[in-house]
């Protein structure tokens, strides 16, 4: 799937770009590109390190499963096949818990770590799980109570209202994510069923 | 509310440290051992990072999709969707940079303040980089095969996309 989407894309692009013979875009591109990808690394490494580091504390502290038993009720209905008391369920209510707060950059290495975790109770390797699925439509889905990085934008354009939008935006992510949930959990079932 | 997001990191981290202080744990050590693993974490990450921004930014630099929404015009005109949007909601699964770029683009040409600038707020508050979040994670874990998941995805984005147009119509 994956493999077909990266292929495409490329070929779709210079494709596109050679019938339209505008080659000067994409031939910039293909020298940017790498060197994006690296600023961008050189970006998050200290997030991932940082944060990694304070996640660990909590984990070895005892503090993270705490964490999930607080949700297991909720998790245990998102997430069926998890085993109760399991080490993701605690990677999964942390990374949830910092989206919801809009700090995208500090949730990614909660939820590899999540992954990582899911992945030893996965028996097909290279296939993903349903709780993978699931959790994965958690996080695209983009529920948050504050989406930090818009208001800040908003203020840097000298908006009358910075705030105003958190309502809304409440409201739109928490549609997206219980039709997103409702899907995945119908999708599941049928193949599964099949 | 600002002071509240100002909040939310530090509230976060002394939670943490003093409850494994009082805990009695080796604090240190454990911020240690983990930011360790994350450095090794993030290095693990650059080949997909490269394989993703490479695939996506050819794609978007084309200008493909761009041309391909002027012919569709009518039709959202006839489901008074505003198409200055568009484009961006094309993008937002796609590429968090290229969305934020037009989300600037929409505040300089229209205010942050209009119904459009409000409009492109909402969405990029409520959706996510879908398909980076997908090759990333699923990537990270060695999984290639996966299943329903981008049409799940997808389809909740475009539905967070028609929830923004919705409720920001309704509000303001």
């Amino acid at each position: 799937m994956i493999n077909i989407i990266w292929a495409l894309f490329i070929i779709i692009g210079i494709g596109y770009s050679l019938a339209m013979g505008d080659l000067n875009a994409v031939n910039a591109e293909i020298l940017n590109s790498a060197k994006t990808s690296f600023d961008m690394i050189l970006t998050i490494l200290p997030i991932i390190a940082l944060w990694l580091g304070i996640m660990t504390i909590a984990k070895d502290s005892g503090l993270l499963d705490k964490l999930a038993s607080f949700f297991a009720p909720v998790l245990s209905f998102l997430f069926p096949e998890i085993p109760k008391g399991h080490e993701s369920l605690g990677f999964i209510s942390s990374n949830i818990i910092i989206n919801l707060f809009g700090l995208g950059n500090v949730a990614t290495p909660f939820g590899l770590k999540a992954m990582e975790s899911l992945q030893t109770l996965n028996k097909q390797k290279d296939t993903a799980t349903r709780s993978m699925i699931t959790f994965l439509v958690l996080n695209t889905s983009g529920l948050s109570i504050i989406p930090t990085t818009v208001i800040s934008l908003r203020v840097m354009h000298n908006s009358t209202a910075p705030m105003e939008i958190i309502g809304v935006v409440i409201v739109a992510s928490l549609i997206s994510t219980v039709f997103g949930l409702i899907i995945d959990r119908i999708w599941g079932k049928v193949c599964d069923n099949r | 509310m600002i002071l509240f997001s100002k909040l939310i990191m530090p509230i976060i981290i002394i939670t943490i440290i003093s409850y494994a202080f009082f805990k009695k744990n080796n604090i240190y050590e454990s911020f240690i051992k983990g930011a360790k693993e994350g450095v090794e974490m993030t290095i693990n990450l650059f080949p997909y990072i490269l394989a993703m921004i490479f695939s996506i930014n050819i794609i978007v630099k084309s200008n493909i999709i761009n041309d391909f929404l002027g012919l569709l015009k009518p039709l959202f005109d006839i489901l008074r969707v505003p198409i200055e949007i568009i484009p961006m909601a094309i993008m937002r699964p796609v590429s968090g940079t290229a969305t934020l770029a037009l989300m600037n683009d929409i505040f300089i040409q229209y205010g942050v303040d209009s119904f459009l600038g409000r409009l492109a707020s909402t969405i990029q508050g409520s959706t996510d980089t879908t398909i980076y979040i997908l090759t990333l994670y699923f990537g990270f874990v060695g999984i290639n095969k996966i299943r329903y998941a981008m049409w799940v995805g997808l389809a909740a984005d475009l539905i967070g996309i028609v929830a923004s147009i919705v409720v920001v119509s309704l509000v303001f």
